[in-house]
């Protein structure tokens, strides 16, 4: 019992560690985009069907297309 | 009084501690970097001292404008809240929102600039960096970041026409398109002396073009949106085409991919007209993805290298040239040169344009200008200092023969050991080429433009971590790659952002040519634009004296006066929204970076010395033609005419970039007079106050919660 705790005790913070990482780069590169505007959808428009990701992904070049973003020297 | 409050009020002895400690060992690491002389140091005093530094910059200064100055307020509803839309404004994390801003403004500037500088030594160079970034550069970005954020994200353009007036407005825009012109030329002129007549760099880079299309269409057609998935593919890919160069370095193979610097220029030209054109889902944006990956992933890497190996530092602490300003990599003296040479790791302009536009429409809270606006520009810092690290392990003696100009160094091992020796230092001939040997290049002499330089230093660095000398060929064409990824990614980005501005402009004059759709209105711009910096960049890849000390003062001086801009328009709100008493906060650095600009300006047009004065040096050449005579490093007429055509768009592109600017300042310091004047506050273009509903969780953000006129402030 005691080395199960140990044991786990161990790995909480490496879980948390390991979720944080995985949370940050799906954030960072965007692929948590979509499910955030799903919810956000069904927030504001409920019963509405959600668009597809690839539907909302080709909005959103669309709208890069638009907007282009500088990269700094 | 509220908890927030007497938690300011008094520090806690535990924290007192922390910052006596971290003051301490700033300190110390100053004193051992600056006192040593004549032994070599390590490049951990270098790095504790800019840490230190950091450190203390953050917690204090940062805080200090962030409540005093700016009075940032916790409970006004930024725009992402008011706006959220989902794509263009959304609060988005501030940890997630770091990432995304110091991507956009993190580039090969801050790498390439300081490894110039190291011609001075790295005491200069680092004291510049540290504390520019401190007292200039984050203030800038953290300031204009919030000054944007306040107006709903509008631009740096946008805020100089409504705040300083249409003349000084337009002035702006037209200067920002000039200036990007220069940057975009001269980092590509990094890129082409980089991989010219290198194989192993060419074939890697160009693979890298497939490599995004498949990622683009894999993105597009087969996973929609896995980021994250396709990037790890493409970080593979790109792996193998550095492996893979090596193996075309070694094969017949070799020949077809050894280009000349024109070719790569054609090649570049098409290029960027090519991915200015195409669809951004195709090119741009899987390239970006691979660039950020890349970038943090090789900057992490850098940062492990330097703490793990703990390299010492072979460059002299302050050499020679910085007295004499005689120095083969620029020409002039330490006051203005050093300071417009470093450019971004201190200071940069272009971060002006990030900071208005993208980032504040993102900001959840408004005491996150403090970490997104300051932290990130430390950070970009501290990337500067370690490529000055970088240069400044490597033998004084390689150094000079890798940066100064190949007409200096000539062609063979032997007459660029004795050019060296000429400069005061010492390469023999053998050493010189066991060096090319050792990362697999037929030659390093006149590798210019720091790219070479850094990758030299960084395989240095990388390889006495991971896999020892046999892996330094793969570390080098790594960095080289690596720092061609994300100057080409700013090129690609750079040319559709002034394609965009372009059209804007002459959407005014006639209005087809506005509109973002017509196809021809897209490919005569883009064509425009490519041309511009095009034209400049195949000036530079075939001057006769070597391009990069010719233009790359231009491409300094371009950056800090878009950061003259910024600042400008920084210190006019300030005086506009009644904070005259703060106004120094963005004055001082607005005054020390006009002084640099226009003296440095002024000395690369009136300068009699034709090393530093374009017309100067205009002048030399057309009285040797006149005479009839070749000066050297020219060697035909043709060359002698060309040298004198350079001088003189060098020093007319000079004196636009002067006025321009000069325009500017003069209508906001009207402003600011009548301002001052004014019984009343000049009205400003702010958006109302509306209180904001988001709670972010008190650990967050208590130490701003509320600051000054916040919610502390009316409990």
């Amino acid at each position: 019992m005691r080395a199960h705790s140990r044991a786990a005790a161990l790995l909480g913070p490496l879980t948390r560690l390991l979720r944080g990482v995985r949370w940050y780069l799906r954030e960072i590169s965007g692929t948590a985009d979509y499910e955030r505007y799903c919810r956000r959808h069904e927030e504001r428009h409920p019963g509405e069907p959600v668009p597809t990701r690839r539907d909302y992904e080709r909005h959103l070049t669309r709208h890069r297309e638009a907007n282009p973003q500088g990269r700094c020297c | 009084m509220s908890v927030n409050e007497a938690r300011r009020a008094r520090p806690t002895p535990k924290t007192i501690l922390i910052w006596t400690a971290v003051a301490l060992v700033g300190a110390v690491s100053w004193g051992m970097v600056a006192l040593s002389r004549g032994e070599e140091i390590s490049a951990i005093w270098l790095v504790a001292a800019a840490l230190g530094s950091y450190a203390i910059a953050y917690r204090f200064y940062s805080r200090f404008i962030a409540r005093r100055v700016l009075k940032v307020d916790d409970s006004r509803a930024t725009p992402a809240e008011r706006h959220d839309d989902g794509i263009d404004y959304q609060p988005t994390d501030r940890r997630v929102l770091f990432g995304h801003h110091f991507a956009a403004i993190a580039g090969a500037g801050p790498l390439v600039g300081p490894v110039l500088a190291a011609q001075m030594g790295y005491l200069p160079g680092t004291l510049w960096i540290v504390v520019g970034v401190i007292f200039a550069g984050a203030v800038q970005d953290m300031i204009v970041l919030f000054l944007s954020m306040r107006r709903d994200g509008k631009t740096l353009g946008q805020m100089a026409r409504d705040e300083i007036g249409r003349v000084g407005g337009a002035a702006a825009l037209i200067a920002v398109l000039a200036i990007m012109i220069i940057l975009l030329a001269v980092l590509a002129l990094v890129v082409v002396n980089a991989l010219a007549a290198s194989p192993w760099g060419t074939f890697s880079v160009a693979m890298t073009i497939p490599i995004a299309l498949f990622m683009g269409f894999y993105m597009r057609y087969l996973r929609p949106g896995r980021v994250l998935e396709t990037s790890l593919i493409g970080v593979v890919l790109l792996l193998f085409a550095i492996v893979g160069g090596g193996w075309v370095d070694n094969s017949s193979w070799a020949e077809t991919f050894t280009w000349s610097p024109t070719t790569l220029v054609l090649c570049l030209v098409g290029y960027g007209f090519v991915a200015s054109v195409l669809p951004v889902w195709m090119l741009l944006a899987p390239r970006d993805y691979l660039s950020t990956f890349m970038k943090i992933g090789t900057i992490v890497l850098l940062a492990v290298g330097v703490v793990v190996t703990a390299p010492m530092l072979k460059n002299d602490a302050v050499t020679p040239f910085a007295s004499s300003g005689a120095g083969p990599v620029f020409a002039g003296s330490l006051f203005p040169f050093l300071f417009i040479t470093i450019a971004c790791g201190a200071l940069s302009g272009f971060h002006a344009l990030v900071s208005s536009g993208t980032t504040p429409k993102l900001i959840q809270k408004e005491s996150q200008v403090r970490l997104i606006g300051y932290g990130a520009m430390l950070m970009e810092s501290f990337v500067a200092v370690m490529a000055l690290i970088a240069a400044s392990i490597l033998d004084p003696g390689l150094y000079y023969a890798m940066n100064a100009p190949a007409g200096l160094l000539g062609t063979t091992v032997e007459s660029a050991s004795q050019a060296v020796a000429n400069l005061g230092f010492t390469i023999s001939p053998e050493d010189l080429a066991a060096a090319a040997r050792s990362v697999e290049e037929q030659s390093l002499i006149a590798r210019t433009g720091g790219a070479p330089t850094l990758a030299f230093g960084m395989a240095e660095i990388f390889s006495g971590v991971f896999g020892g000398h046999a892996m330094k060929a793969f570390w080098y064409h790594f960095a080289i790659m690596f720092e061609a990824l994300f100057i080409l990614t700013t090129v690609d980005a750079g040319t559709r952002v002034g394609r965009f501005m372009l059209q804007d402009m002459l959407g005014n004059i006639w209005k087809p040519i506005g509109r973002v759709t017509w196809k021809p209105g897209i490919w005569i711009t883009s064509a425009v634009i490519v041309g511009l910096w095009g034209y400049f960049l195949y000036v530079g890849a075939t001057d006769p004296l070597g391009g990069i000390n010719q233009l790359f003062p231009l491409f300094g001086i371009a950056n800090q006066l878009l950061a003259a801009i910024a600042l400008t328009v920084c210190t006019t709100l300030l005086i506009k929204s009644g904070r005259l008493r703060w106004a120094w906060v963005t004055g001082i650095p607005l005054a020390w970076d006009v002084a640099v600009t226009f003296t440095a300006g002024w000395q690369k047009i009136f300068h009699s010395n034709p090393k530093i004065g374009f017309f100067a040096q205009r002048q030399l050449y057309a009285d040797a033609l006149d005479d009839g005579k070749i000066l050297a490093p020219a060697k035909s007429l043709d060359d002698m005419e060309t040298v004198m055509l350079n001088s003189t768009v060098n020093g007319v592109t000079m004196i636009i970039f002067l006025v321009l600017v000069a325009l500017v300042i003069g209508h906001a310091a009207l402003i600011c007079v009548r301002a001052v004047r004014s019984p009343q506050p000049l009205p400003t273009t702010e958006t109302p106050y509306v209180e904001s509903t988001i709670i972010v969780p008190a650990a967050r953000s208590k130490v701003l919660a509320g600051a000054s006129t916040g919610q502390a402030d009316r409990e």
